[in-house]
This record gives structure tokens, sequence and C-alpha cells, in this order.
């Protein structure tokens, strides 16, 4: 009983510390698609976010500031992106693949300019985003190890959730998401309506990129304790996939972000206790699964109607 | 030139002010860095132009890339995103190598069977995706995320194998057999370099063959209106799924295709991976460069390829190849707001006539 509860701890903390990351990101990848513009350049961003918040850490021992700095750098990159795909009416796919090609190519030239290498220096614990309830959780004994394990965890795995929540009233509970969510289904309708369907979208890519930018500084700051050049790879396109899973709701994809961190998670454990099954098959899971899933459970996605097509308007 | 003109879609002169546009960029980037721009570009261009064994290195960089784009660039030209092509190429990959090393056979046979082994794998990767999508409605850009993964993965486990792992390395293959290579003759190889193989050939075939399917087949007509508008093409009598899955097989055969390629004529083993290798998500802008012509993406991967060569030598005078990367995004990045400076003179052509 106290080995399995050991191991459940251990499973839900990995769980915990591979979520975050993947859940800011696919909220910013929610913003984007429900106002109608794919953004393939998640992944671009969270790297950019990945290294500032890094080198901002390193420099200036504030990891909250530093987080956000992460946050606006992944924004900037939101805004490019926003004025070449709501502006200026390019294909989306196109401008967030090259925004997946500067961003990271950006990022490491950066990192070698300042540290002369690609790879930041390490940050030390203080300027590391916070642990909370560390000293909570310390009478010993299997519970009190379980609640440390689960509990016990880096500030941004309690903020990520408070930010969902937050996200899901605004996209349903507030005019502004009403409005948000009917730019991607019919734009030229809000535009009759007297909403500025530019402005939404542009305001909504930007906001992704942010969020994007802090998934990314949630890899370099929490999860782990610098930024590499493999910092980010591929957890952009898991939460754009995630997204898709949740069908374009911010509570969907946190279904499928927890599935893929719960996976990374039995990875861990799996791994490190028995050898005999290869590692490389139980990486494999979590994307198995979410085919699977797919099938038996979820099905067709609605995408919104209007998504990826730049919306200009008439005059 | 008119004929140049007509095939690329009058796109010709955009993409080449992009690329010229995207490394004045590159050298903002450099010159914020501390470095001379000038000096890294021509250490840059010397790496691409200087002797005929960089060149050649160059073609053989660029090949992958050819087959790449041309699985994206048929994806787009038939109304499906191919981000998958990714999986494609490392299973196409993967599979040129177990058969290169374990069946015993002559250049003749075991060449085109490497190939073919290669092509189905990609191409099976591809109908997986189709099927999920014709069958339960998946949506064909995350399954193609999740093959991708799985593609890698996978990859990693065969490599592992007893049968096929390389005793001595534990992080690689063995060898494919030398039969199984697709090497120049040696003589060739010495005049130019000591991977340039036949690749380049096999890519300019598949090149003609895919545009003859786009522009000139009664298959591709089907194909590209599938991707126009798919209730007009259902209502027009085309069988839309049945389009699909032709458009997703033959697209995953390219990518495999170029996996089998690059393994036989330049890596001659599979090493583990440690993260994705990008062969596929070049192919994106190398199809996007080539605006989704295939004679486009023909050049487009040779650029490509020519620009991760020479970028590799850039850490040598201490420039980050990283600028290859800016200036790669910075092409696409043009090429995707390209319409706004082409306006204008649409608008003239429209009060002429």
């Amino acid at each position: 009983m106290d080995a399995f509860l050991n191991t459940l701890g251990i499973i839900l903390y990995a769980t915990l510390l591979f979520t975050p990351p993947l859940l800011f990101a696919a909220m910013g990848s929610c913003f984007s698609e429900v106002s109608g513009v794919v953004n393939i350049g998640i992944e671009g961003m969270m790297t950019i976010g990945a290294f500032v918040g890094a080198a901002m850490g390193h420099f200036t021992g504030s990891p909250w500031l530093s987080f956000l700095c992460g946050g606006l750098s992944g924004m900037l990159f939101g805004a490019l992106h926003a004025v070449a795909s709501v502006n200026l009416g390019a294909d989306q796919t196109i401008s967030g693949t090259a925004i997946n090609f500067l961003a990271p190519g950006v990022a490491v030239m950066m990192s070698k300019a300042i540290f002369n290498s690609s790879d930041t220096v390490p940050l030390s614990a203080e300027s590391k985003i916070p642990l909370l309830f560390a000293n909570t959780f310390n009478g010993g004994g299997a519970v009190q190890n379980f609640l440390k394990n689960v509990f016990s965890t880096y500030a941004t795995t309690y903020l990520v959730f408070v930010v969902l929540i937050f996200v899901w009233f605004l996209f349903y509970k507030t005019r502004f998401g009403l409005r948000l969510r009917a730019c991607g289904e019919h734009p030229a309708t809000c535009e009759t309506l007297g909403i500025n369907v530019m402005r939404m979208r542009f305001t909504a890519v930007c906001i992704s990129g942010f969020l994007a930018g802090l998934g990314g500084a949630c890899v370099t700051m929490a999860t782990t304790n610098q930024f590499r050049p493999i910092s980010i790879v591929g957890q952009g396109f898991i939460a754009i996939a995630a997204v898709i899973f949740g069908k374009f709701r911010p509570q969907g994809a946190m279904i499928a972000c927890l599935l893929f961190g719960m996976c990374s998670g039995l990875k861990v454990v799996v791994g490190t206790t028995n050898a005999a099954i290869s590692a490389q098959l139980i990486s494999m899971i979590p994307y198995v699964v979410t085919v699977v899933v797919l099938v038996l459970f979820v099905g067709k996605s609605h995408v919104p109607a209007a998504n990826g097509k730049p919306y200009l308007k008439t005059k | 030139m008119q004929t140049v003109k007509k095939v690329l879609g009058g796109k010709f002169l955009v993409t080449v002010f992009s690329i010229l546009l995207s490394f004045v960029v590159g050298a903002v980037f450099l010159a914020a860095m501390g470095i001379s721009p000038t000096e890294a570009y021509a250490k840059l261009f010397s790496s691409i132009f200087g002797t005929t064994k960089n060149m050649a290195y160059c073609v053989v960089y660029g090949t992958p890339l050819i087959f790449t784009g041309l699985a994206v660039a048929f994806s787009f030209r038939t109304g499906v995103f191919n981000i998958g092509a990714e999986g494609q190429f490392v299973v196409g990959s993967m599979a040129a190598c177990v058969v290169g090393i374990l069946v015993p056979a002559p250049s003749v046979v075991l060449i085109p069977l490497c190939l073919l082994a290669a092509a189905a794998a990609g191409a099976v990767w591809g109908l997986i995706v189709a099927f999920l999508k014709v069958k339960w409605g998946i949506n064909e850009v995350l399954s193609m995320i999740m093959f991708n993964w799985i593609a890698y993965y996978l990859s990693n486990y065969i490599a592992g194998l007893e049968a096929i792992h390389n005793e001595g390395n534990a992080e690689a293959t063995k060898n494919v057999q030398d039969a199984a290579r697709i090497l120049l003759p040696q003589s060739m190889l010495d005049a130019l370099c000591p991977a340039a193989n036949w690749g380049i050939v096999l890519a300019l075939v598949a090149t003609v063959i895919i545009y003859i399917i786009i522009e000139k087949t009664t298959l591709g007509y089907e194909l590209k209106a599938v991707g126009f508008n798919r209730s007009a093409a259902e209502y027009g009598g085309i069988n839309v799924n049945r389009s699909i899955y032709t458009a997703m097989a033959i697209s995953g055969a390219l990518a495999g295709l170029g996996g089998a390629v690059q393994l036989l004529g330049m890596g001659a083993r599979i090493s583990i991976f440690t993260s994705q290798e990008g062969f596929g998500f070049q192919g994106i802008s190398a199809a996007l460069i080539g605006a989704s012509n295939p004679i486009g993406v023909f050049f487009a991967g040779i650029f490509y390829g020519a620009l991760k060569y020479g970028g590799s030598k850039l850490n040598l005078i201490g420039a980050p190849s990283e600028v290859i990367n800016i200036i790669m995004g910075t092409v696409v990045f043009f090429i995707a707001i390209s319409h706004v400076f082409k306006l204008p003179t649409k608008a003239k052509k429209g009060g002429k006539q």
C-alpha cells in the first residue's frame, strides 16, 4: 500500500511537472484558433519565451519578472504573426511556419551572443520559479510523502490552473469571449454588427503568443533550470494537438494536456523501475493513446468555421 | 524566360526578392551580435560555391529536402497540409535501413527493394492518417503530429533491436551493406565529394513525375479539384475519399523516399534520435519557397541544402549557424506577405483590360 501510494505520488508529481508548459501553450493556441487564426508558430513562440525567461532569470534573479518577460517575448512574435496573417491577410500556415524558424533562430543566436554558448547559465534555486508548500508536508510517513509529492510543486503549476479558470470564464461568460468566438465562426457577420474583427483577431494572436511564451518559460524556469536548443522540442505541436483534441475548448485541451503530462510521468516512473520494457515503446504511449482516445471517444473535432481563412474587409 | 515565368507562375521574382531581403535581415542580426556580416556572408558563399566539393555537398544536403518538399507541395496542391512528412521520412529511412542490412542481394535487386520499402512505409504512414480522417473524421494535422512522434520512437526502438543494432556503437544501427549504397562511382566521388550519390537524379525524376501527375493527368486534375473545393468535386462525380487516400499515399511515399535517399546516399546508418531531425519541417519551407510547384521545389530544396551546408561552416569563424534559420524564416515570412506587394500590378492589369 505504501509502495503504491509512493508510486502514485511520483506519477502525479511528474504529471504536474510536465503539464503546465503544455497547458499554457494550449490555452494560447485556443485563443488564436477560436478567433479564426491558425497558429502553428506556437512552437517558436515557446522557444523564445523559454530563452528569455532563463536569460532574464539569470541576470535579474527575479523569477516572476523573468517569467513575465518570457511571455512578452512570445507576444512579440505573436504580434509579428498577427501583422502578417491578420492585417496583411497572409496564409496563416506559411506565416506560422516562418515564426517556427525565426524565433528559435533568434533565441539560440541571442544565447550565443550573450552567454557565448547555445545553453544559458543554469539558474540558481532563488531565480527559479519558487516551490510552494516546500516545508508543509515534512512529517514523514507514506501519506505525508504522498502529499509532499503532489502538492509541493512549482508555483506555475498552481498558476496555470488559475489562468485556465480565468480563460474559461473569459471565453464563455463575457462579451469579449462571445465576440472572439464569433469572429472565428463568421467574421463578416461580426463586422456588420460593429465588431472590429481585425482588432479582435490581432489581440487574440498576441495573447496566444504571450501564453505560449509563458509555457516556454515554464520549461526553462521550473521543469529544468536552463535554456538549451533542445528545451522546446515539439511541445508546441503537442499543445496544438491538445487543442484540436479538446475540440477548441480550453477545458478540453486541459484534459489532453493532463493525459500527455501523465504519460510523460509514467515514462519517468516505468523507465526507472523496469528496464525490461523498452523505454522507446513507453515513450510512444501518449501518442498512441491520443489516437485511440480520439477514435473511441472524441471523434470529429468541430473546427471554428472561419479557421484558417484570412479576413480582409471589403472596401 | 517566358517559359520559366510560366512554369513558376510569376512567383520567381517575388522569391528572389524575398531571398535578397532575408539576407539583409540576417545581416542586421549578425551586426547586432557584433559579427561582420560581410565576413560571415563571404564565409557562407565560399562554403557553398568555393570548390566543386562544396557545391557537391550542397546538392547532397538538398536532395532529401527536395523529396520532403515535394511531399508537402503535393499535399498542399491536393488540399491537405502534410505536416507529417517528418514521420513519413523517418519510417521510410528505417524501412530502407532494415532491408539494406538484412536482405542479402546484389545492388540491382537490393537498391530498388530498399527504395520500394521506404516508399511503401511512407505511404502506409500517410494512409493511416488518411484512414483516420475518412473513417472517423479525425483531424489530420492532429494525427500527423502524433504519428511523427510514433515514428520517432518506433525508429529508436527498431534501431535498438539485436538484428540491426551496431554492437560497437551503442547509439546507432549497423551500416547498410555496400550493395545498398547509391554512391556515384569512385572516380566521381574523388572529383566531387565522398557523399555524392544518385539521389539527386532520383529527385529529378520524382520532380518530373510529380509535375506530370499534377499538371498533365486526370488523376492530378481530380486531386486538385478536391483540394480546391471538396463539395464541388464530389458533386462533379469525383470520389473524394479515394482522392484523399491517393494524395496521402503519394505524399507519404515521397517523404519516405527522401528518408531512403538520405540513408543510402549519405548516412548509411540510423542513429538513435535525441530530437526530431526536421527534414519534414524543412520540407515545408522548401515547398513554400518553391510555391508548391514541383520544379520550384527542386530548386528550393537545393537552395535550402546549400544554406544548411554553408551555414554549418559558419561556426569556423565564430558566427552562429542559426543565422540560417533566421534567413529561412524571413524568406518564408516575406513569401507569406508577398501578395501585398503584388496588389498594385494586379490592379494595373485589371485596368488595362
